[in-house]
């Protein structure tokens, strides 16, 4: 470096802590040399925040948070998104960039989350880690569920009466709850209009907040790695792990090709199934919201589905409370319960490579299961699948209940020394 | 804190004052905000009866009004329909509805003031959709084999029958909302008034 831009440095340095932050986080933090396929997603998950950040700073510039009727008739936040669709130069591209990316995001999340499984990855000293991703899923929920509102299309409105008025089943202050959510006494135009200002303000914010805490987290204890061993445990004469390479150039380079091949998905859907088959965009949200009529099937976007067949599976009351509350229980259960797992798992190894294969069995089951559920929510309910769901949402939580007792009794392998390559 | 370092009572008194003096602040400071979040005047006011003409509802017809926002269903009921009411008495959770469903004079085996109209809210007391008419009997409902007609949620699967009452073991707790509502004459019915309350 030339004296001159040194000295910029120098200048900078004593002002703000630039070249340590770089140190810390990139070129001196060492991440385990043992880095497979299933780590791309972290990188592309952070990828794909900064593409609905900024494609949805662009759409705010067109869209308009507004229910009512049009000189055609059709509601103005409607009619604003297919402007976007039909006038906006390019806007096209932006509104199936965002709404591709929403599935983008819930796809890469749950397989960066099932990494976190393969390889016990929120096993001690990690559980702040694992506690921080379980928020950010909670704040991707949020964001997703109320974004979906937005285009004030028939789905976007009984979506949003259903997940709202599962809030009114909480016993006593449920109605007024729901109430309050709403700002009045149906879905309407108060309603859109603060699901705009959280979909666009509030839930971004902790979204961004909750991401830095994690990265932070993360990069205080160190990563995890396939074989689920401390590769701190063994540092060479300079004081750095014998296992661990700097995070950057190594893992840059190797994280951006995994953006080169998420890119190439990602564009190949945008532009040639940007509604997924109907999954990503459903159709009923091509047609406008009308308060009066339900679509035929209802059915929520596919990354939602597998809570949503937990909520349909409860058809029992309980301690003289309806279904209805417990359903919604049992799905906020099922995703809370997801925070417990560093104190559930007793396995005396993290990483699946040396767990035995009664673990290996009911992770099978569960992830199966896990697919049921999804594929059951996007279905019409009938006695049949109620039963194949409730049989579902058992096993879905018996992986985590049981798990302090099966992780137990499970035949491990002795875990290496060091990682293994 | 080490042993050495004395806590300053007075000093800890202050601190824990003004800590409490502030927090006192924040939540009145909260209040004003908590308050926007509930509905508006104009949203209050917004719940206007609604007047509607039945004259031309045919019987075996059902019509939709939007009433606060909901819809209402007026539906001129067959003897037929009115009938398949004692056959499904013994399937549904409030066959009497007891529960307030409804109000007094829609208390009674057709959960309506005249016995072939019902009036109701067609929101289903799950979780707010609107259920779909299947007025067809049997299997051509595709409901069930032996479905006496009624409505469908399409959300979760729960039923009603034709007066609105909610089948036993499904995800709706309730039977629909007969909402207050009087005749003015015999082909007009006001919803949202029933000069009672």
């Amino acid at each position: 470096m030339t004296t001159k831009s040194q000295a910029v440095l120098d200048w900078i340095d004593a002002r703000f802590p630039l070249t340590s932050t770089i140190k810390g986080h990139l070129t001196e933090y060492y991440a385990p040399k043992n880095f497979n396929f299933w780590y791309f997603f972290g990188s592309l998950a952070l990828l794909v925040l900064v593409i609905q950040i900024v494609t949805g700073i662009f759409l705010v510039m067109h869209y308009k948070p507004d229910a009512s009727l049009n000189a055609s008739g059709v509601p103005v936040a409607f009619a604003s998104v297919e402007y976007i669709m039909r006038d906006v130069p390019g806007g096209w591209l932006i509104r199936y960039m965002h709404s591709t990316g929403a599935s983008a995001f819930f796809i890469v999340v749950y397989l960066h989350m099932f990494r976190g499984l393969l390889y016990g990855s929120y096993r001690k000293p990690r559980e702040l880690i694992w506690i921080f991703g379980t928020l950010i899923f909670l704040a991707l929920m949020a964001e997703a569920f109320m974004g979906y509102l937005l285009p004030w299309g028939q789905m976007s409105f009984w979506g949003a009466q259903v997940i709202v008025n599962l809030f009114s089943a909480i016993p006593v202050i449920g109605p007024d709850l729901s109430v309050v959510i709403r700002g009045d006494f149906v879905v309407s135009d108060a309603t859109l209009n603060r699901f705009f200002s959280f979909h666009v303000i509030a839930v971004p914010l902790i979204l961004i907040g909750l991401v830095a805490a994690h990265i932070v987290a993360l990069h205080e204890v160190g990563s995890n790695n396939p074989d689920g061993v401390e590769i701190k445990k063994k540092k060479g004469a300079d004081g750095h792990p014998l296992d661990g390479i700097p995070f950057h150039p190594y893992y840059t380079v190797k994280d951006i090709v995994g953006v080169v091949g998420f890119l190439i998905v990602f564009s190949f859907i945008v532009f040639f199934a940007p509604e997924g088959g109907g999954y990503f965009l459903e159709f009923n949200n091509f047609i406008p919201a009308d308060p009066l009529k339900t679509p035929p099937h209802i059915a929520p976007v596919w990354y939602f589905t597998p809570f949503y067949s937990i909520l349909r599976a409860v058809t029992y009351p309980l301690f003289g409370i309806d279904a209805k509350f417990w359903g919604v229980v049992a799905m906020g259960a099922a995703v809370v319960i997801i925070a417990f797992l560093p104190w559930l798992d007793r396995s005396p190894v993290k990483s699946i490579r040396y767990k035995g294969g009664l673990f290996k069995l009911i992770l099978t089951v569960f992830i199966i299961a896990f697919f049921i559920l999804g594929y059951l929510g996007v279905l019409p309910p009938t006695p049949g699948r109620t039963i194949v769901s409730q049989i579902c949402s058992v096993i879905y939580f018996g992986f985590f209940l049981l798990m302090p007792w099966y992780s137990k009794m499970d035949k491990c392998k002795p875990e290496p020394d060091r990682v293994t390559g | 804190m080490s042993v050495d370092q004395k806590v300053d009572a007075g000093r800890r008194q202050l601190l824990l004052v003004t800590s409490a003096a502030g927090g006192v602040g924040a939540v009145a400071a909260a209040v004003p905000f908590v308050a926007s979040l509930t509905p508006s005047e104009r949203a209050k006011a917004a719940g206007a009866p609604v007047e509607v003409d039945i004259s031309k509802l045919q019987p075996g017809q059902m019509m939709t009004v939007e009433w606060r926002g909901k819809p209402v269903w007026i539906i001129n009921r067959t003897k037929e329909m009115l009938d398949s009411l004692k056959k499904t008495d013994s399937e549904v959770s409030d066959p009497k509805s007891e529960k307030p469903m409804q109000p007094a004079y829609a208390q009674n085996e057709t959960r309506s003031i005249k016995p072939e109209i019902l009036v109701a809210v067609g929101i289903c007391t799950h979780l707010g959709c609107s259920p779909s008419d299947k007025f067809k009997t049997g299997a051509e409902s595709g409901v069930a084999a032996d479905w006496p007609g009624g409505f469908l949620c399409p959300c979760h699967g729960s039923t009603f029958d034709m007066a609105g009452r909610v089948y036993k073991s499904k995800p709706a707790p309730d039977n629909l909302e007969i909402p207050p509502h009087k005749y003015l004459s015999d082909a007009k019915i006001i919803i949202g008034e029933d000069g009672k309350a």
